[in-house]
């Protein structure tokens, strides 16, 4: 493998070389050479990467697929992807045309990517151990039947996606089936459905992301052993809208996250056994809505903010605990100078199971007869389960 | 100066007014009279526009009063019942219905002719009813307007306050002013007034000098002319 | 008029009463800030105070200082003066002393917290607008109450009541008859309700500050309409001021054919 790596040599492609399109350059290159694409317009697609090549863009050439299909379809171990302007990728409503498509390979490194006008962005399909990163993915998506996804990873294992910037597609990054996936610091906005979202994926663990202004949020669905962290969720407003959608995830891990300006901030379905740590949870419509059973999960030493609603369940069994998390619509008092209240904090508003029922009611919001009954069922909860509560409310904001 | 035509007013089911005809030409003091609920405040509310009649009108020099507040600036009223903001000084209330009125006002006079000097400086509210009632007096006798209405001025005044203010009115009277005054000092209305006008149920009962109500009932005095007139026929 | 405004504007910013209120609101805006230290959260608890004292005070302030200027009316009347110009300054007197104490009294503490260069200086400003807004119908409310009951004892109380009524009750029986009829869609009868009660329009226009993100998790067309554009915001704002013509200009009508 050394004497191939030192035997590598470096193919130039441009428009006056004797090496004029892409798909040439890798048919004479060997294995392990280096293409140097010169800056210019290419007009290709279906181009087949066999074999283990390091492909670089210099000042960012553009590979025109002229809406025909696939523009580049990497089959091989080892491939390297530099530094490329990627257009008009194929519609259809039949085949999945993806702008960078990795089939089956190992050890691929996507990066300082450049992809317009696309289908699907980049597909990694049952392919593990690469990277894609630092890519930047704007669509022009705008309906859901007829376009795809940003980045979108199926059946593939340890990969990792840093760095990345997604706007306007269908979903900014998703993953099927798809284990110990590292997803950091990209920034997914402005997509139509999910700026991420996961589908039957475990141990995966996404740190330090930006999502904001997507459709529909986060979702992430029948997966277990998540982790994220340090994530912030922004203005997803509407109907069905939230910062994230958690539905049947186990044992995940949800810490330091930001859910700031949401319809929901979390809405979470029959999930169980997870634990809410350090988040803040600032001026969302509803900071958490738990639907469903939902069993064992710890809520503690978070930050509910200035949200119209901070909980809102909608059965009266709660198996979830509360415990030290600051309340800003708190009114209690602290005699004992512990750093806590002295009055258990009841998050669950009558209001809030009105509006459930009647959603027009909303408009009642912040009613001073809406605050007397609040009040007459926090004296004596009928409606609202009655060991919901925090028991040692914090003071003062977690900074 | 003052024509009032068939004028009309009921409060909720109770007439006040029915028909009253009154015509006042020429200068002089008229005592309105009458017993109570005659409807003496009411007339004379109706002329400063203070009561809304339901029919008939009035004019003030030749221009109907309705919809029309310039004309008060012909009149100086005194009202009953003086009570003020309490919590002006007297010397800010001349000066602030001075500056409503806008009109050359000679109060220096008065104010020293009852002796108000030291009140000046002190709060309506804690002011005796008597020199309320003087403080009255400067506000509606400090302007110079051709009509004068009094409503009941002697009340709670002092007998040399008193004097002043008879003093006064025919001062004004002297320099052709026409003065309306309610009064239930007969006294204090046959020293002072040329004509009565006698208010019954609503109506003019008598307009006509002392005199003349005197030799109608065949009474010497004014006090019991008056307490006669009731029962002596109309017209006779 | 002015000349009115001016001498009743003198004679309220004299009184106690005036410096209480004055007195209220600052000691709130410095508690709220300067021991709490939280902006958004004194935003919230400022709504939630101006949109039931506002209103209490207008109502109570109208009525009293009609009732107690009463003899002074009546010699204005008998001034050289128009009946609309006395009634307009009075109120205006009135409505304007009560402004002034609510926007001095919240907006010093508030400018000197440093409120001008942080971002809440939009809610808030909108909170001082919606006060100003109060205060001016329920005064005006008010008037109109005291113009039509020569007794003093029942003006007070149709004042009082008036304000229990569009304050607590009328949510209560516009929340029972949402819950009622929630099989009919009801988006616009409950839009319709909310702009027949000035509380509850000031209300929705604080709502679309502080709440937007609740406001457009309803499923409704209508809502979404007015919520999420700009719509909601113009039509409640022009509801508020037709909400102070209008009784301004039935308070002018009704002293016209008053007797004094």
């Amino acid at each position: 493998m050394a004497t191939e790596v030192l035997l590598a040599k470096t193919i130039t492609i441009c428009k006056d070389c004797p090496i004029k399109t892409l798909s040439e350059g890798i048919e004479t290159a060997a294995e392990y050479d280096t293409l140097r694409v010169k800056k210019g317009t290419y007009k290709e697609y279906n181009i087949l990467v066999d074999k283990p090549l390091t492909i670089i863009g210099e000042n960012f050439p553009v590979i025109d697929g002229e809406d025909k299909g696939e523009i580049i379809r990497i089959v091989s171990d080892q491939v390297t992807l530099d530094g490329l302007f990627l257009i008009n990728v194929g519609t259809s409503y039949t085949t999945d045309y993806a702008a960078i498509r990795v089939v089956k390979s190992e050890y691929f490194d996507i990066r300082n990517i450049v992809l317009e006008k696309l289908f699907f962005g980049i597909y990694l399909e049952k392919s593990n151990n690469g990277r894609v990163y630092h890519n930047k993915i704007i669509g022009d998506a705008v309906d859901e039947y007829n376009s795809g996804n940003g980045i979108q990873l199926w059946y593939c294992k340890n990969v990792v996606v840093e760095r990345n910037i997604i706007q306007h597609v269908r979903d900014g990054i998703y993953l099927e089936f798809s284990d110990n996936i590292s997803i950091k610091d990209n920034t997914s906005t402005d997509n139509l459905r999910y700026g991420l979202h996961f589908m039957f994926s475990n141990d995966d663990i996404y740190t330090n992301n930006t999502f904001e202004n997507n459709g529909a949020g986060v979702a992430v669905m029948f997966s277990k052993r998540i982790k994220m962290l340090g994530n912030t969720f922004r203005k997803n407003w509407g109907t069905a809208a939230f910062g994230m959608l958690l539905k049947e995830i186990n044992d995940a891990e949800i810490i330091g996250n930001t859910f700031e300006e949401n319809t929901i901030g979390i809405n979470i379905e029959g999930s169980n056994r997870i634990m809410y740590k350090n988040n803040s949870f600032i001026q969302n419509g509803w900071a958490i809505k738990i639907l469903g059973a939902c069993y064992t999960n710890t809520f503690t030493l978070n930050n509910f903010l200035y949200n119209s609603f901070d909980i809102s369940y909608n059965s009266k069994l709660n198996d979830n605990v509360f415990n030290k998390n600051y309340w800003s619509s708190y009114t209690g008092y602290d005699l004992d100078k512990n750093g806590m209240g002295d009055v258990p904090y009841r998050p669950v508003k009558l209001f809030s199971y009105i509006v459930n029922k009647t959603p027009e009611t909303i408009v009642l919001l912040r009613s001073l007869f809406m605050d007397v009954i609040d009040f007459s069922e926090k004296v004596s909860p009928v409606f609202t389960p009655d060991n919901l509560l925090d028991s040692s409310p914090l003071m003062k904001q977690i900074p | 100066m003052i024509i009032v035509d068939n004028l009309y007013k009921k409060f909720g089911k109770n007439e006040v007014l029915s028909a009253l005809n009154l015509k006042i030409e020429e200068p002089g003091i008229f005592a309105i009279l009458g017993p109570n609920g005659s409807g003496k405040t009411t007339l004379i509310k109706s002329i400063l526009g203070m009561v809304v009649p339901n029919n008939g009108h009035i004019t003030l020099k030749g221009i109907p009063i309705k919809n029309n507040w310039k004309y008060r600036q012909e009149i100086d009223y005194l009202p009953q019942i003086a009570n003020f903001p309490g919590n002006l000084k007297v010397k800010e209330l001349i000066r602030m219905i001075k500056d409503l009125r806008d009109m050359p006002a000679d109060e220096e006079r008065l104010i020293a002719l009852f002796k108000l000097e030291p009140f000046l400086n002190k709060k309506l509210s804690t002011l005796s009813g008597g020199t309320k009632q003087k403080v009255n007096l400067v506000l509606t006798f400090m302007f110079d307007s051709p009509l004068l209405i009094l409503d009941e001025p002697t009340t709670g005044l002092d007998p040399a306050s008193l004097i002043h203010l008879k003093e006064w009115v025919n001062q004004e009277k002297a320099k052709g002013k026409t003065i309306l005054i309610t009064s239930h000092i007969m006294q204090f209305v046959s020293e002072i007034a040329d004509e009565i006008v006698y208010l019954l149920e609503g109506k003019i009962y008598f307009k006509g000098t002392k005199e003349a109500l005197m030799t109608r009932t065949n009474q010497k005095n004014l006090e019991h002319a008056i307490a006669a007139i009731a029962t002596t026929p109309a017209n006779v | 008029m002015f000349k009115i405004l001016k001498y009743s504007f003198y004679d309220l910013i004299r009184s106690r009463w005036s410096y209480v209120y004055f007195l209220f609101y600052l000691v709130l805006g410095f508690v709220l800030l300067f021991l709490n230290n939280d902006v958004s959260k004194a935003v919230i608890t400022l709504m939630n105070i101006i949109i039931v004292l506002v209103p209490l005070i207008g109502t109570i302030f109208g009525v009293m200082y009609y009732y107690n200027s009463k003899e002074f009316t009546e010699l204005l009347l008998a001034q050289p003066v128009k009946r609309s110009s006395i009634f307009l300054g009075q109120y205006l007197g009135v409505a304007g002393s009560l402004t002034l104490s609510l926007v001095l009294g919240l907006g010093i503490p508030f400018v000197l917290y440093g409120l001008l260069r942080s971002s809440a200086i939009f809610d808030f400003s909108l909170l001082l607008v919606t006060g100003a807004f109060l205060t001016l119908i329920f005064t005006a409310l008010s008037f109109n109450i005291a113009l039509s009951n020569e007794n003093k004892i029942k003006g007070f109380g149709y004042a009082v009541l008036l304000w229990l009524f569009l304050a607590v009750v009328y949510d209560g029986i516009f929340l029972m008859s949402l819950i009622l009829f929630k099989e009919y869609p009801l988006d616009n009868f409950s839009l319709i309700v909310t702009m027949f009660n000035p509380i509850d329009l000031s209300r929705t226009l604080i709502l679309l500050k502080l709440d937007i993100s609740a406001l457009l998790g309803y499923t409704g067309a209508v809502f979404k309409q007015f919520f999420g554009t700009s719509q909601g915001f113009i039509i409640s704002l022009l509801m508020l001021i037709l909400w102070t013509v209008v009784p301004i200009w039935r308070m002018l009508y009704i002293s016209k054919k008053k007797d004094f």
